[in-house]
């Protein structure tokens, strides 16, 4: 008599993730292709949907004659200055009322209730207080990744292992080493959680702005080109904003690795 | 310097805002170069006192002093973890040079003494490391040169070696002894394990349940340097049932009412 043997098999072999890389390349081209191709066999009218060659021929034309470098100058700079100055003081706030009590007191509440607004709706407002000009631009960007940053921030460091604290007490640190050295560093992925959203909203708010009341910038070569129907104008806009999100993402990703190197190694 | 603990008590309210008293009247001391541990069972309070010496905590009642010439530029205290709490952000030479940074020192000192901290114990070589990229026991022997490093007036050691399994923790315990022969720097070692504190130390202060006081304070006569097969010895084995004998019943009541370390 022969025992019967039953093999053990992995059943757990279907839930191997595998990462399809040529698939990956695929998608990004196929859809490209699939546009180029609806756009050329006509079915859909150009006015409606233009070629990405077409978007492509356009962009160049943009460069050469140096309107495209007008327009994407101005938002840049509206976009570094407003992320810039919200960003630098919602951390700034995030950590004074995540660490000192009295701060947490006062600012706690104003941020609840302020936070909920949708900066767009204060922007009239700001132009109404700054002027028409860069200053309100700037300042609603800033508004909008304020409270995000403040916000990430002040959970950040809220999240400081006690352990760690005590620890930092115990080896002879006061307020501001404990601050420098354990708050801030423990607060960092959280910090940068929050940058990663801010530019998302960073860039929303610059549109927003610059279709309001602007001579330049994205938004405005946008909102321009919608007017007067010239839809391939309009898209080379809609794709430079997304190359514009796709590399501050990506440019806050390299930033967060330097930063945090014991995340990644 | 010698370190009076003097009828300390401490209560604290729990999140039921019940008060609860984690340590009555506990009066100890620990001589220069004297190694002492404090046993007690869990929930005796021995963290809270830890971190009343350590100045972490302040106690309800009674004082902590220190006697003695003060050296300039040395702590009183500098403490062991059980968790380690290595910050994970700095690599394991600027874990060691904390300590000296908040003494004042300039970088060439502190990079001199934390290679040197470093070098004692056994971790040449990982300076550049991070804290998550080593084991437990290596992340331990960071936390000990981190804490010898400033050479403070005593050494609290917070149950350093229970994070560790077995074979790491005995051969810890031997490499810490082996070390404080050299240094013969005073010891304030918590711990719940009777083998372990009868082992290390000169003399063991025994705490009782909650609330924590002091129910017996035994000398250990055992030579030093201490070796393993001094737990053979009629005096080791007297002093570890000696001492189980006074925490046995103890024990056994906190095992059947799951109290909690201090706050």
């Amino acid at each position: 008599m022969t025992a019967e043997r039953v093999r053990v098999e992995d059943r757990a072999a279907f839930l191997t993730r595998r990462e399809h890389r040529l698939l990956r390349g695929l998608a990004l081209v196929g859809l490209v292709a699939v546009w180029e191709a609806l756009a050329r066999v006509g079915w859909v009218p150009v006015l409606f949907l233009p070629s990405p060659l077409g978007v492509l021929a356009e962009l160049g034309e943009l460069a050469r004659s140096g309107q495209l470098l007008v327009h994407v100058a101005a938002s840049l700079q509206r976009l570094l200055l407003g992320f810039g100055l919200g960003a630098l003081g919602g951390i700034a706030v995030g950590v004074a009322v995540g660490f000192f009590s009295v701060a947490e007191a006062v600012g706690q509440p104003i941020i609840a209730a302020t936070f909920p607004i949708p900066k767009i709706a204060l922007l009239p407002l700001l132009i109404l207080w700054l002027g028409i000009g860069e200053p309100s631009k700037v300042a609603v960007i800033a508004l909008g990744v304020f409270f995000p940053m403040a916000i990430n921030t002040y959970t950040g460091v809220r999240q400081a292992d006690p352990l760690l604290v005590r620890a930092a007490v115990s080896f002879g640190a006061g307020r501001v080493s404990v601050i420098r050295k354990v708050v801030i560093p423990s607060a960092l992925p959280m910090v940068f959680a929050g940058l990663k959203l801010g530019a998302g909203t960073a860039l929303l708010l610059l549109v927003a702005a610059e279709m309001i009341g602007a001579e330049s910038g994205i938004g405005f070569l946008v909102l321009q080109a919608g007017n007067l129907m010239e839809t391939t104008r309009l898209m080379v806009g809609i794709v430079l904003l997304s190359l514009l999100g796709v590399l501050s993402h990506w440019s806050l990703g390299r930033l967060e690795r330097l930063v945090i190197p014991w995340r990644h190694t | 310097m010698r370190v009076v603990v003097e009828g300390v008590s401490k209560t604290y309210r729990d999140r039921s805002g019940q008060e609860v008293v984690a340590l009555q009247d506990v009066s100890l001391a620990v001589a220069p170069e004297e190694f002492v541990a404090l046993l007690g069972p869990s929930g005796c309070g021995k963290s809270t006192l830890l971190g009343i010496i350590a100045g972490l905590l302040p106690p309800s009642a009674g004082s902590v002093y220190f006697e003695g010439a003060r050296r300039p530029r040395r702590p009183l205290t500098a403490t062991v973890f059980q968790e380690f709490a290595l910050f994970p952000w700095r690599t394991v030479q600027a874990n060691v040079e904390l300590g000296l940074e908040e003494l004042g020192l300039g970088p060439a000192e502190r990079a001199a003494r934390a290679r040197r901290e470093l070098e004692v114990m056994g971790l040449a070589g990982f300076e550049g490391r991070y804290p998550h990229q080593l084991s437990g026991g290596m992340r331990q022997r960071v936390g000990i040169a981190r804490a010898l490093a400033v050479d403070p007036a005593v050494l609290l050691m917070d149950e350093p070696f229970s994070a560790l399994d077995a074979q790491t923790r005995t051969l810890m315990m031997e490499e810490l002894l082996g070390v404080w022969e050299r240094t013969r720097q005073s010891v304030l070692y918590v711990t719940h394990n009777i083998q372990e504190a009868v082992f290390m130390a000169d003399r063991v202060v025994v705490l009782s349940r909650r609330p924590g006081r002091v129910l017996a304070d035994v000398p250990v006569d055992l030579k030093r340097p201490r070796v393993e097969s001094q737990q053979g010895e009629p005096a080791f084995v007297h002093a570890v049932e000696h001492i189980w004998g006074l925490i046995k019943s103890q024990a056994r009541s906190a095992l059947l009412d799951p109290g909690r370390e201090g706050p």
